[in-house]
């Protein structure tokens, strides 16, 4: 039987992974190379400078930018809480006084003698980067972050949403054609990472938030679900810091596709077993696909918890997966290799390259085109263009 | 800057070497003088390689002109070099480039108001070929504190900062300096720089802007925008965008060190190559023209009127990574009111989703085809109506304008783009290109944008634009010989008259006398199209009165006598009204849409 292979994307049982684990500003890395680490652990971690905020003193206190100094009370690098007096006047009835107050606390940075404004500094963020997944730090740089490598088995979807998650890996349905039904969804999903098979509604989405389930892995969803989902319509598939409660990764497409066999077996025969996953996407130059990560020499663990392994990443600084021993297709497309169908009118179905004509064909819009013919179950023949088809391995 | 090739002068040269390295491909085009005319021989396409694992971009230039070099049979690489002057069946006398890689040129613009500076600055950028992250200004409705987290957010590649006319007030750009100091804004290509900042504001404020950003920031200062009220002068503040995008931003792009050395004049950003053609060609016919770009991920609209340029770009609006974006702006029943066959909402949904996450796929259905045509019909309305926005008011630089026409702008200003004066609307992009009728490209390009009297259009063959673009500023003649003879694809002219009725009363008559003597009379009701033969090259004089209510561009009910200029489709006559309003039932929409796909042969069968 075939499994989906779609160009750039992997479904690998066993393979190397190594992520490149980056704060978005300078830090302190807290790993060292060689360590074992698991996907909580935080290995690097630095202070987000606090958000700026501006006080317009003059027109506070009815003076002129230049004076600004006479009246301030705080001055440049003095911490402040909110409340305090920034600024004041001197009238000579001390009941005309105004005071400026700060609005926040944190640290006076510039007093402008322009304009007469004040700003104002909130205190750093602490930002804890981890370690994403269980593995060994290969590689660590110093200030920046660190490198984790784990042996694993990987599959990419096609498209996800939500950040990254960890959890243990659960199955929902019977076979890779049955949907994931809310009732199937039960307690015992708390924390998983579950997967499913065809398709899952909005009731089976709702009842995966309502127990907390890490992740959902499914073959198709419907947009309008995806949409009651994040409570918009999306419009630029650049996702990962959707805030629904789950991460969801799709493996095959929009609508009931049947998840591909090889994807489906992979995961199923890891349940149990701890993984990481992450639904960020980015679908244009510098492509980012979902993921899923079941590393398969895990070092001893903590009971898994969901929002740990979250922090750095969402500000940016991970990159993508490296060294992975891709099973990726070198070549073209040979008779007999077995395919799916990614568009209309023979969206989702898995078939075989019966013919691969040299020449352009014209199609039913009369585009001229590379095509191939495709063999259906039951020996029904079909052109397909062939860039409406992804290579799938036997 | 210029790099090491050696100019050949513009007489001189027989053989032009040009590349445009896009996002997802690199696009090589070979020009030759063939019987003393500049005519594009072959083109050659290779995947960009800025990005892992490659990450140098010269790999994908040398692939792409390997294939010209396989196609044409000249040599023009030695190694990894390439041959320059040209010699016999060896080398080419100039290799220009144009790059829009790794995402183009990204830039934040700030002004004290909206409507005035922040506007111009904006202008500015977008005709220097960027895309414009956000728009600040002291007047923009947002706390100091939100735009101070805005510009900390962006990364963009470079920041336009003006505000202030010469000698008037200081204190309001020099807050604005204070936001972007406080912010501390990164740039987005690595920490290893400081980000570019451009001052072309008051001149007065320049040295406290010096004090303010200086030492967080790369600034440069150059001529204000606005110097007095009346008068825009973006010249200056352009090039040194051009300028900085050399030296930071492709600088910091892998390859582009080397790429820069080999070219024979600098490399421009794509689309402001895009629109310099334009922009050359308009004002050499002396045209007022419409052209648009629409690619996968944005749509850049370009409009020259009266000799004055504007461009703008829908960074959101495309067909295949933005495609569902347009269905978040448009709505679902604005695409499916341009469907021919009745879709459920789930499966126009899904079907757009699916373009989205596999953007490579193409239409293999006419029911296929006539769901993404629609969604484009949006994508090119949507982007003209952001063009509208800022296409206004002010004159060309330099030129000067009232004080009224100045408060009429920052009443959001009266658009340039006034249909009855379009000359040519030029389409560019796969969804136009690649349509496979041409007619299908014509109607496309009339339902978005509505053209009224009559207006001539055309496509881009196989997206030349920014190769000339660039070549124009080295050769202007060959870069607009080839814009003419090879680039554009006449489709015809289209007449329309503005107005409403009843269906089936009479809308226009029309008189048609051929370049061979022959001459065709008719009529058209209220709701009808008619596509009538007049090939590339052909040109007819057209004579047609409008019924009252209707106008055709001499006024209401008044006759007009015009030339229609044939094409790949030849003249469509529209009798729909403008503006065009489609049936509200659905069923009976897609009927209507089906009559008239008939009536001009949209689709086969």
């Amino acid at each position: 039987m075939a499994h989906s292979y779609a160009p750039g994307l992997r479904v690998a049982p066993r393979t190397v992974v190594r992520k490149r684990r980056i704060l978005p500003i300078p830090g302190q890395v807290l790993v060292n190379q060689g360590q074992a680490v698991t996907a909580a652990t935080v290995i690097a971690q630095a202070d987000l400078p606090g958000k700026v905020h501006t006080v317009n003193v003059v027109n506070l206190l009815g003076i002129v930018p230049d004076e600004i100094r006479r009246y301030m009370l705080k001055h440049e690098g003095d911490a402040v809480r909110a409340g305090e007096p920034l600024a004041e006047n001197r009238p000579f009835i001390k009941w005309f006084q105004t005071r400026v107050p700060a609005p926040i606390t944190g640290t006076v940075e510039s007093v402008s003698e322009v304009t007469g404004q004040v700003f104002l500094r909130e205190p750093p963020k602490p930002l804890a980067l981890s370690a994403y997944l269980d593995g060994l730090v290969v590689e660590t740089f110093p200030g920046q972050g660190a490198s984790v490598e784990t042996t694993c088995s990987l599959v990419q979807g096609i498209f996800g949403i939500g950040g990254e998650a960890a959890g243990t890996i659960a199955v929902g349905v019977a076979n890779p054609e049955e949907a994931l039904v809310a009732e199937r969804i039960t307690d015992a999903h708390r924390h998983t990472i579950l997967i499913g098979g065809s398709f899952i509604d909005r009731e089976g989405l709702a009842r995966a938030q309502q127990v907390g389930v890490s992740a959902i892995v499914i073959g198709g969803i419907r947009d309008l679900d995806l949409r009651a989902l994040i409570g918009r319509d999306l419009g630029v598939a650049i996702t990962g810091t959707e805030q629904v409660g789950l991460t969801l990764i799709i493996t095959e497409g929009f609508g009931r596709i049947t998840m591909a066999k090889r994807t489906f077996d992979l995961l199923a025969s890891m349940v149990g077993r701890r993984a990481s996953c992450s639904g960020a996407t980015q679908i244009r130059a510098g492509v980012i696909r979902p993921e899923v990560i079941i590393p398969l020499t895990p070092p001893p663990l903590p009971p898994p918890r969901r929002g740990e392994g979250e922090g750095g990443g969402a500000e940016g600084g991970v990159r993508g997966a490296t060294g992975v021993e891709g099973q990726a297709v070198g070549g073209g497309l040979k008779v007999g290799d077995q395919i799916r169908i990614i568009r209309e009118p023979y969206f989702g179905r898995i078939c075989s390259v019966a013919a691969l004509p040299a020449d352009l064909q014209l199609l039913p819009t009369e585009s001229k085109v590379r095509v191939l013919e495709a063999e259906l179950e039951g020996g029904r023949r079909v052109l397909v263009p062939r860039a409406n088809v992804e290579l799938l391995e036997s | 800057m210029t790099g090491s090739t050696k100019l050949t002068t513009g007489a001189e040269m027989a053989t032009i070497l040009a590349t445009d390295c896009g996002s997802t491909t690199t696009k090589a085009i070979l020009i030759e003088k063939v019987g003393g005319e500049y005519r594009q021989t072959f083109r050659g396409e290779a995947p960009t390689t800025v990005e892992a694992p490659v990450e140098d971009v010269t790999r994908g230039v040398l692939n792409a002109i390997q294939e010209v070099e396989e196609l044409s049979g000249r040599t023009l690489l030695e190694g990894e070099k390439i041959l320059t002057p040209s010699e016999g069946r060896r080398g080419a006398d100039l290799y220009v480039s144009t790059s829009s890689a790794g995402g183009g040129l990204q830039m934040m613009v700030a002004g004290v108001v909206m409507a005035m500076t922040a506007e111009s600055a904006q202008r500015c950028a977008l005709g220097a070929g960027a895309i414009v992250m956000d728009v600040l200004a002291s007047n923009d409705g947002r706390a100091g504190h939100e735009k101070i987290e805005r510009i900390r957010h962006l990364r963009p590649d470079m920041i336009l900062l003006s505000g202030g006319t010469d000698g008037g007030t200081i204190s309001h750009v020099v807050e604005m300096a204070e936001y972007i100091r406080a912010a501390d804004p990164k740039p987005r290509l690595g920490g290893g720089y400081m980000l570019p900042v451009i001052f072309a504001g008051n001149r007065d404020a320049g040295g406290q802007i010096q004090e303010i950003l200086g030492d967080r920031t790369a600034l440069v200062i150059t001529d204000n925008i606005r110097p007095v009220l009346e008068r825009e002068n973006l010249s200056p503040a352009r090039q040194m965008i051009h300028d900085l995008f050399l030296e930071h931003v492709m600088a910091q792009a892998p390859g582009y060190g080397t790429l820069i050395g080999w070219t024979g004049a600098p490399i421009m950003p794509t689309p402001a190559a895009v629109g310099l053609i334009m922009e050359k060609a308009a004002r050499q016919q002396g045209l007022n023209l419409l052209g648009v770009d629409i690619g996968g991920a944005t749509t850049d609209v370009f409009s020259v009127v009266d000799g004055q340029f504007t461009r703008t770009v829908s960074a959101n609006l495309g067909m295949s990574y933005s495609v569902s974006n347009v269905l978040a702006e448009a709505g679902l029943t604005q695409i499916q009111r341009w469907l021919p066959v009745l879709l459920d909402e789930q499966d126009v949904r899904n079907r757009i989703k699916n373009k989205m996450i596999r953007p490579t796929t193409i239409p293999q259905t006419q029911e296929d085809l006539a769901l993404e045509q629609a969604v484009a019909r949006e994508a090119l309305r949507l982007a003209l109506d952001q063009h509208k926005v800022l296409a206004v008011g002010l004159k060309g630089i330099q030129q000067e304008r009232t004080i009224s026409d100045a408060f009429e702008q920052r009443e959001g200003g009266k658009s340039l783009i006034d249909l009855y004066r379009i000359d040519l609307i030029i389409g560019s992009g796969g969804i136009l290109s690649h349509a496979p009728r041409r007619v299908q490209a014509m109607l496309m390009l009339i339902d978005a944008y509505q053209p009224l009297g009559l207006t001539r259009l055309a496509v881009d063959s196989i997206f030349m634009m920014p190769h000339l673009g660039v070549l124009s500023k080295v050769n202007e003649r060959a870069a607009t010989e080839v814009f003419l003879k090879d680039c554009l694809i006449p489709l015809g002219s289209c007449l329309a008259a503005e107005g409403s009725g009843k269906s089936g009363e009479p809308c226009f008559t029309y008189t048609i006398r051929f370049a061979d003597g022959r001459h065709e009379k008719g009529a058209l009701r209220f709701g009808e199209l008619r596509r009538l033969e007049l090939p590339p090259g052909a040109e007819a004089e057209l004579e047609a009165e409008p019924s009252r209510g209707f106008n055709l561009g001499a006024g209401d009910g008044r006759a007009v006598a015009v030339k229609a200029t044939g094409g790949a489709v030849g003249l469509i006559l529209d009798a729909r009204g403008r503006p065009l309003r489609l049936p509200e039932d659905p069923s009976g929409r897609a009927a209507q849409l089906r009559a008239w796909a008939k009536a001009v042969d949209l689709y086969p069968g």
